[in-house]
């Protein structure tokens, strides 16, 4: 008997947590069970499949754009037959570069790093560990992935429209955003970026609603709020910062829609625009648009990072077979980063004509983060000290987060104030700052938990070689790829030029430029290695036969290897210890169902 | 079946995500007002007296709270009918309230206010768009008690189960503080 069959078994006179979730998975159709299913781990396999196509398209973007920037003066004729008109005779037009690096934005900070890893991660972990049969609301999980999946397909969508898709930067500032004729792609493709956005809001607050509700109110018998693994407090606080801070995007976004349509003037003043003429808007302020995306915008950067934290603290603590070190500590930076990530959104404002005196507040603030930046990899480290490390794949990529994290922290630290942020601003340092911090370091957190947990997804074990080589390479090709940006910037490179060698001071950066891309494209290369490796594995990998394959605590690994809806065949198991009692006692690991022994040690 | 939750003795996991739900909401407004307070300290703003039947508005968003509460103790005691024909005044209130905010609208316009368009000024935008989007919550609130409305009256679904009403009489109760709270900060603070 399947451990599925044996599952519906139960249902029949078990319990499922919440009432609302009757029975009615007795006969799966192919919709309900792969298409309209409210199971969190199939949720959770949609969000992570659509992110991935995502983090494709986005990926191929920044290839294209890379090869504008390495080879600016080259025309390659096969681009042409991809893109049309918007590469005549083999070059990338400055519009479509414009596109691609906005798209590319957009789609990586929310589709790939919020709802793929957020999307991924919390709906398919946050009820396994917490030990429930699923989320607060089945049904509205259900909603939030379809949300996504429409807000993908009008961004995909805005692709293909004549004019092309938005231009003006993943933040969207006014005026390019606001004004049909300030360029191609402020006409439909702003309008379909605006609606795909709104969308894109509305699944993370319904996304985000459940996490947290389930996380408070549907925990099992014994699991305390301090006997939650740090992947679920990291996705925690992560669904806090969405829920509080998306509504105000929000807002921004509906003031815009006013704008660009209804004739408002809440962004836009008496200015001339070149090709517009001097508008007949009195009295807008475009900063104010500012402070709406940014009050989202820096929480959003803490959104993409925590998921990652808490992942790699967990992946670490099990493969290190050491309790992590100082979790109330890690729960109190978890905390402070989330408190903090509320109170800096001006330190993207430095050069607006902030008052300087307010000004220093926000780098007193911004500043402050590092404090429980660096409580954390404090923690990671002394984890990692003298443990008996595993270094399976899931968890190098953990380690490579780490370091990703101190490298990109650091030069937070400097664009942090804003005496040194006049200068760097938009310039290429944010764009190596930010993308190794963020865009990296969470891709690798993303796949650190992609590597830990596919045999509980799908009960067969990726390929670790592949897993290797996909590693090392991405580390290296990170390194070498945003290292030299921060030359770059410190040189006065701004970002979002489209062709430097025109300029006499940034000629010296051709060849670096040309090596930039290059390295770009490999890495390019490797992640489609690592995709080879999750398609072929889910049918072909090598299969799981031991219920907890990596000796871990959690709960996740006490259900069947398939577990079907309802996650565990019978009760849902009580709780007894924190989990991270590695290598304690003798004992190598001591899961969280074992009830405390009489001559233990101290217990948490 | 007494399910494990409730042998938890917690606040049900869908109140909890109402309440969340909730706090979300009150973040988007914060934004707009926050919003609101920055523009108008910049030039070019306009002061306008806010039209009375935002008051009368008020006073019948008020009484829909009174109304909406007599539902759910009736709803407890099971008494179907007069617990069915709350809700139905409720949301006869809710479309009333919904009705003189349009007027009000209406009345500024009137006036020689635009809300929108080129000769609008943000001053009046900003009301336009955060009394409409208050609108929009509370027409939500009333498809919702229809919604309840009508499932009381199939036969499984009586008074048994409050739950939903009881969500549904939370989210009407905030929206109604939600509008106490913009027309004390339109019509004093702001
Ligand atoms: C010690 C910690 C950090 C400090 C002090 C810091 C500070 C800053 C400052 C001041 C800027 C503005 C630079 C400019 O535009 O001139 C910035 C940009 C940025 N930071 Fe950080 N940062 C820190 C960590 C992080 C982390 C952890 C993330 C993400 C996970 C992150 C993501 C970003 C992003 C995405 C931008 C650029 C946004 C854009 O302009 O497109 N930062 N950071
Ligand atoms: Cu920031």
């Amino acid at each position: 008997m399947s451990h599925e069959a044996a599952l519906h078994n139960h249902e029949g006179h078990e319990s499922h947590g919440h009432d609302d979730h009757g029975h009615h998975e007795h006969h799966d159709t192919f919709l309900t069970k792969y298409v309209f299913s409210q199971d969190h781990k199939m949720i959770a396999k949609q969000f992570l499949i659509t992110g991935m196509v995502w983090a494709v398209l986005g990926g191929l973007m920044s290839v294209l754009f890379r090869l504008q920037l390495g080879y600016p003066d080259a025309s390659f004729p096969w681009l042409e037959s991809i893109l049309g008109k918007w590469a005549k005779g083999g070059q990338i037009t400055p519009e479509a570069y414009y596109a691609l690096v906005t798209t590319h934005g957009t789609v990586l900070v929310f589709f790939v790093l919020t709802a793929g890893l957020s999307g991924t991660f919390a709906n398919f972990l946050i009820p396994l560990q917490v030990g429930a049969r699923d989320m607060a609301s089945p049904f509205m999980n259900m909603l939030s992935y379809w949300f996504f999946f429409t807000a993908s397909i009008i961004m995909l969508s805005s692709l293909f429209v004549e004019t092309g898709p938005f231009s003006g930067g993943w933040t969207a500032y006014p005026p390019l955003s606001a004004l049909h004729d300030a360029s191609p792609g402020s006409k439909t493709g702003m309008d379909l970026w605006i609606i795909s956005m709104a969308l894109f809001v509305v699944s993370s607050l319904l996304g985000g609603l459940n996490y947290i509700a389930t996380i408070l109110n549907m925990r099992t018998k014994g699991m305390s709020m301090t006997r939650l693994p740090l992947t679920i407090w990291a996705l925690f606080f992560t669904a806090v910062l969405g829920v509080l801070s998306f509504p105000v995007l929000l807002s921004g976004l509906i003031l815009l829609i006013f704008d660009r349509n209804f004739g408002t003037s809440f962004y836009l003043s008496d200015i001339y625009v070149n090709g517009v003429g001097a508008l007949s808007n009195e009295g807008g302020s475009a900063i104010l648009f500012q402070h709406l995306f940014w009050f989202l915008g820096h929480p959003e950067v803490y959104i993409i990072l925590l998921p990652a934290m808490g992942m790699v603290s967990e992946i670490m603590s099990v493969n290190s077979r050491k309790p992590i070190f100082g979790y109330m500590a890690m729960l109190g930076s978890l905390f402070a980063i989330a408190i903090l990530a509320f109170l800096v959104w001006a330190h993207h404002m430095f050069v607006t004509g902030l008052n300087p005196f307010l000004g220093s507040v926000f780098v007193l603030l911004t500043l402050l983060i590092a404090v429980p930046s660096a409580i954390k990899v404090f923690n990671w480290l002394t984890t990692l000290w003298r443990g008996n490390i595993r270094f399976t794949p899931g968890m190098l990529f953990a380690i490579g987060f780490v370091s990703l994290f101190i490298s990109g922290g650091l030069t937070g630290i400097w664009l942090g104030n804003a005496a040194l942020d006049i200068y760097l601003h938009d310039s290429y340092f944010v764009v190596a700052h930010f993308h190794i911090v963020m865009g990296v370091a969470s891709m690798f957190g993303m796949f650190a938990g992609v590597y830990h947990w596919f045999p509980k997804m799908y009960g067969r074990y990726l390929n670790n070689s592949l897993g290797y080589i996909h590693f090392w390479i991405t580390l290296a090709g990170a390194y070498l790829i945003f290292w030299p940006m921060h030359y770059q910037g410190l040189a006065g490179m701004p970002r979002r030029y489209f062709d430097f060698s025109i300029w006499e001071s940034f000629k010296q950066f051709a060849d670096l430029n040309r090596f930039i891309s290059t390295v770009a494209m490999i890495v390019f290369a490797v992640q489609i290695l690592f995709l080879i490796n999750f398609f072929y594995s889910i049918f072909k990998g090598r299969k799981v036969t031991v219920l907890n394959p990596w000796e871990s605590n959690t709960l996740e690994w006490t259900t069947p290897i398939n577990p079907g809806h309802g996650n565990w065949p019978g009760e849902i198991p009580e709780v007894h210890r924190w989990p991270y009692d590695y290598g304690k006692d003798g004992h190598d690991f001591i899961p969280q169902t074992t009830p405390v022994g009489e001559d233990e040690t101290e217990t948490h | 079946m007494a399910t494990e939750v409730k042998t938890k003795n917690k606040i049900h996991p869908q109140k909890m995500y109402l309440y969340v739900g909730l706090g979300s909401i009150v973040m988007m407004f914060a934004g707009l007002t926050s919003a609101y307070i920055v523009k108008k300290s910049q030039s070019n703003w306009l002061d306008f007296e806010l039209p009375k039947v935002f008051f009368i508005a008020t006073v019948v968003i008020l009484l829909s709270s009174f109304t909406m509460q007599m539902a759910v103790k009736k709803a407890k005691e099971g008494l179907q009918n007069p617990y069915r024909g709350f809700l139905t005044v409720t949301a006869i209130l809710g479309v009333a309230f919904m009705t003189l905010q349009y007027q009000g609208f209406m009345a500024l316009q009137a006036n020689n206010i635009a809300l929108t368009g080129a000769r609008s000024n943000s001053a009046a935008s900003f009301l336009f768009v955060i009394t409409f989007l208050h609108l929009l919550h509370v027409l939500g609130g009333v498809i919702a008690l229809f919604g309840v409305r009508f499932k009381s009256l199939s036969a499984k679904n009586n008074t048994e189960n409050t739950l939903p009403v009881e969500l549904v009489s939370t989210y009407w109760h905030f929206v109604d503080i939600l509008w106490i709270y913009l027309f004390v900060f339109l019509q004093w603070i702001g």
